[in-house]
């Protein structure tokens, strides 16, 4: 099987995506002339065209709303941002109307559309562009959340978020487009949104970790194993709606949990997944279920302060020793 | 009209049933007549009818859980209307039998939180069954400085292998209980108080029986496992009590010559190779034809008077897996030895499917149980109240006897016959053994009885 970048795993999806249905199109800042940002729209202007590759004003309010009125009347916008801290300006868009519109037309409108770009850290874009958003859209009944943290899930779970007739705010990780995988060339692989996956499996703890930090929960369980304590690491890949119970199927089986993410704690999705745990595994804990979250202060823009303020592999080992007692 | 479902009287004898498993869920639509649920009584599993059509709106009482007779036990109504009043005014849920294995005892804690805040209330178990929450029988037991402090995986592991956590240290942080901890204890096979609160599952059972085995260090009181006792087994223990204790048993032990009767068994078994007659269904229709002719051993003490039955109807004693059940021949003495053979294999088999019916297991006038399978040479056996006398058979053994002033190989059998000495004194109960040594002896006498 091909071993290509998260990033260009992303390119082929659109590039399949585009190909197969023709009301599938493409907008944001750069997308088009400039390749995108990141490069994960290379080469799509050229093969489309212009109206299917479309470059935007610096306007994500409007262009988000401009999305979602095309969704309105049938077609299938992929609306890129080029960080998910410039949709904070376009909430009102993406909560407000692609959120609710199904709803509140009593299933007359459907908003088959995607809001995608890169959120969470990057190197050294301190405060303003280093915010992983996902607890704010998987707060919203009508929209669902998707986070791939390898090029494969990358592939398929945009093909499926594309062909979803809802709202899917998918958000990648800046930091990972250069992270390489296998990934097949089938243009019908899709992943199921809503599906967890066990990335490893394991007895003595359930490590539940999303995007960034999957490879480092991994890196950790390594580690662990060393010492014979046997990780199971989950990577729920849809944040909503959210397949709890494989998480709390792994959780009955090893007792304990540990929830890695570089967002912040308070109100994070960690904190969700923390209570359903307790709620529907309360019997099988054999300590309080932990979280190892992004530190509780706007990033920082000194590169040593930056690393202080995400987890990395030593805290995600702290956090298991500390549930499995040892 | 909503209507209250209460626990049904099934059997003379119930006096309170255990819901064995319901039929219907709530919100099944049911009509008059249709079983709704399976209801265990002292000696069978019963079904219970819809006595009216309409929705099963609530259902009060769990899987496992008993209640006696009258307590509401189901709420049947139309799927709108409103049965709160209904709801209120039934009383709190019974105690429960901790029958469930671990994992569903997790999904009946989610949904029955009331049960168990009235169950801490209810502790006054008159039967071995342990509180469901183990969690709040716990917190009894607390360490002299304060509260327990256990994880939750260890509060249930402990309570189904029977700790005490208030024997044990906890490893983790504050003096935390932890999985670990009993993981220990359960290898040391840590000494358990015994407690009446413990009644582990089965899965549990496993560990607990399996622990001794493994550990080197052999002292003090063995591990148990505590079984909760199923309605048949309580109902035996009821019933002999009132019958040892009370009832005076003198015992009249006799051997019998079995070479004719087992001659007689053989040449049945020619003429029906598929009836299959055994040695048990010719000692029946014995009994029955000895009681004929002694018919003051047919008797019950009635406390102002003395019954005297008209017909032989005869207790067979069967092993189930549950206990010990006499289903009854009736009018023994006028059915023929395959008869009798069909009807034991009939009556024994549904006993064991614990699907006799009550009419069919009680009024018996006299008992037969025979041990003879097991090996045993004789035995005493205890009387069934309010029947007057038992008779215990035991196995067939070749033994050498003087016949003709010669010794001769006889295939010989012990019987012990227990009479209840208010009704059925010394040499009545002599008299009717005679009558039986002679019919056992020489089958013929069935012929012209």
């Amino acid at each position: 099987m091909p071993v290509i970048t998260m990033r260009d795993a992303l390119n082929q999806a659109l590039r399949e995506e585009l190909q197969r249905d023709e009301k599938v199109f493409l907008m944001g800042e750069e997308v088009a002339a400039y390749q995108g940002a990141y490069k994960v729209t290379r080469g799509l202007l050229e093969e489309f065209g212009d109206k299917r590759v479309i470059d935007t004003p610096i306007t994500e309010l409007g262009f988000a709303g401009l999305g979602v009125g095309a969704a309105m009347v049938g077609l299938r916008p992929i609306v890129e941002f080029m960080t998910f801290n410039f949709s904070i300006l376009a909430t009102d868009q993406i909560i407000n109307s692609a959120a609710k519109m199904l709803y509140m037309s009593g299933g007359q409108f459907k908003i088959p559309m995607v809001f995608r770009g890169p959120g969470g850290s990057a190197f050294q874009v301190s405060s303003q562009h280093s915010q992983a958003l996902e607890s704010w859209f998987a707060y919203f009944p009508g929209l669902k959340v998707v986070m791939p943290s390898t090029p494969a899930d990358a592939k398929g779970l945009l093909k499926s978020s594309i062909r979803d007739d809802d709202p899917v705010v998918f958000i990648e990780q800046e930091r990972m487009y250069g992270m390489k995988g296998e990934v097949s060339d089938d243009p019908e692989l899709l992943i199921p949104l809503g599906k967890a996956d066990i990335k490893r499996e394991g007895t003595d703890a359930t490590i539940v970790a999303r995007s960034l930090m999957v490879p480092l929960a991994l890196k950790a369980a390594e580690e662990l194993d060393a010492d014979g304590i046997s990780c199971e690491v989950i990577d729920p890949r849809t944040i909503r709606p959210l397949d709890i119970d494989t998480i709390v199927e792994s959780v009955k089986k090893t007792n304990r949990a540990v929830i890695a993410e570089e967002s912040h704690p308070f109100c994070g999705v960690g904190a969700e997944i923390s209570a359903e745990i307790t709620e529907q595994a309360f019997d099988y804990l054999d300590a309080p279920v932990k979280r190892v979250s992004g530190a509780d202060v706007p990033m920082p823009y000194a590169k040593n302060l930056e690393n202080l303020a995400i987890p990395g592999v030593a805290q995600i080992v702290a956090a298991v020793r500390e549930v499995a007692y040892l | 009209m909503a209507n209250q479902v209460v626990m049904p009287k099934l059997s003379p004898t119930m006096e309170e049933g255990q819901l064995s498993r319901w039929l219907k869920k709530e919100g099944d639509t049911v009509s008059m007549g249709e079983p709704i649920a399976e209801i265990d009584t002292d000696k069978a599993t019963m079904e219970m009818q819809a006595l009216g059509n309409g929705v099963l709106r609530k259902i009060l009482i769990q899987e496992g859980e008993s209640a006696p007779l009258g307590q509401v036990i189901a709420i049947i109504g139309e799927a709108d209307e409103d049965i709160n009043t209904l709801l209120q005014s039934a009383p709190a849920a019974a105690k429960k039998e901790t029958k469930a294995e671990p994992e569903s005892s997790t999904q009946a804690d989610q949904d029955q939180p009331d049960a168990a805040a009235t169950l801490e209330k209810d502790t006054v178990a008159k039967d071995a069954a342990a509180p469901k929450d183990e969690r709040a029988a716990q917190s009894e037991a607390t360490k002299p400085s304060g509260r327990l402090v256990v994880s939750p995986i260890a509060a249930r592991m402990a309570a189904e292998s029977g700790l005490n956590l208030s024997n044990l240290s906890g490893s983790g942080p504050g003096g935390r209980i932890i999985k670990r901890d009993i993981e220990t204890a359960l290898k040391e096979g840590a000494k358990t108080q015994p407690s009446a609160q413990a009644a582990p599952s089965r899965k549990a059972s496993g560990k607990t029986s399996g622990a001794p085995a493994q550990t080197p260090d052999i002292s003090g009181a063995s591990p148990y496992r505590d079984v909760p006792m199923s309605e048949m087994r309580r109902t035996i223990a009821r019933r002999l009590v009132t019958s040892i204790g009370p009832v005076p048993h003198f015992f009249l032990t006799t051997e019998v010559e079995m070479d004719r009767a087992a001659d007689l068994r053989k040449g049945l078994n020619e003429i029906y190779p598929e009836q299959k007659i055994s040695v048990n269904d010719i000692i029946i229709k014995a009994v029955a034809w000895a009681l004929m002719e002694n018919p003051d051993v047919n008797a019950s003490f009635q406390d102002k008077v003395v019954r005297y039955y008209e017909r032989a109807d005869i207790g067979v004693a069967v092993a189930t897996d549950n206990g010990l059940i006499t289903p009854v021949i009736r009018a023994a003495e006028t059915k023929s030895i395959s008869e009798i053979n069909s009807e034991i294999r009939e009556l024994a088999g549904r006993a064991r499917a614990r699907k006799l019916t009550p009419e069919e297991y009680t009024g018996a006038t006299f008992s037969v149980s025979n041990l003879g399978m097991y090996g045993v040479d004789e035995f005493t056996a205890v009387i069934n109240p309010p029947e007057g006398a038992i008779l215990a058979i035991g196995a067939m053994a070749p033994k050498p006897v003087v016949r003709d002033n010669e010794i001769r190989i006889a295939e010989t059998l012990r019987v012990t016959m227990s009479c209840d000495h208010r009704v059925i004194d010394g040499a009545v109960g002599a008299q009717f053994l005679q009558s039986f040594k002679k019919v056992m002896e020489n089958p013929l006498y069935l012929v012209v009885a």
